[in-house]
């Protein structure tokens, strides 16, 4: 059985993720598949070179994968993979891969949203953004700890 | 008194190195070692702050400031997380 999480430096291909995710299952209807990447722009003059990721070996695993349990427990759905680059990327470059199979596309959309939103303001990574002006680390947004309360969690991230 | 890893992340990393090894009194919460952090001054001081956002960990698993400390305890002290 293959993992369910992979944090990894190398670039991943959806295709063959999807397909190992869904291999053998033919009681797979529906696949809902998000892919965040490196944006070029950070709204401010000249755009970001470089995007460094960081994360907490045992534990980011260990988080992403209880995030996965609770999306099992709340839909109905078949599998779920996240997949999740750390070190140096370049803009353009995919970062996060969330796949999740169900028999109907509903509950797929909803768990892949629910992974998405939980991963963002509790599972530990943290990034590095180069511009010309340097290097900063990016703050986290109190409207990803909001997305997370639409799910009724009520873990905080960004507030001190 | 027990013996506990404390380990930094980001920009708190930098500041202070990636790990350190503390010694507390036993049935020490995991707020009152970063007090206690705090208290050593300079760049702890700086970057510990109360008012400054320092999420915790305890055992590799998020905790809030009443976790209290067992020996051997991996504590993890870092901002919040920026992940996706």
């Amino acid at each position: 059985m293959s993992s369910r999480v992979t944090i990894q430096t190398l670039v991943f291909d959806l295709a063959e993720e999807v397909e190992a995710l869904r291999a053998g299952d033919g009681g797979v209807g529906a696949v809902v598949s998000f892919v965040g990447t490196v944006r070029d722009r950070d709204g401010t003059q000249g755009g970001i070179s470089a995007l460094e990721l960081e994360h907490y070996p045992g534990m980011t695993e260990r988080a992403i994968e209880g995030m996965i349990d609770e999306a099992f427990r709340r839909f109905d759905i078949r599998g779920a993979r996240v997949v999740h680059r750390v070190g140096l990327l370049a803009p353009r470059d995919p970062i996060v891969l969330v796949a999740v199979t169900s028999a109907h596309r509903g509950q797929a959309f909803q768990a892949c949203e629910f992974l998405m939103d939980y991963l963002k303001t509790q599972a530990p990574f943290w990034k590095k953004e180069t511009t010309p002006a340097g290097s900063r680390w990016v703050d986290a947004r109190v409207s990803d700890d909001q997305a997370l309360r639409r799910w009724g969690i009520t873990a905080g991230n960004a507030a001190a | 008194m027990i013996s506990v890893q404390v380990r930094y992340f980001a920009s708190l990393r930098e500041a202070l190195g990636p790990l350190e090894s503390v010694e507390v009194a036993s049935g020490t919460t995991v707020g009152e070692l970063r007090d206690a952090l705090i208290a050593r001054g300079g760049r702890h001081a700086e970057v510990l702050a109360r008012g400054r956002a320092v999420r915790a960990s305890l055992n590799q698993q998020m905790c809030e400031d009443g976790a209290v400390l067992a020996g051997g305890a991996e504590v993890g002290f870092f901002p919040p997380v920026t992940g996706g």
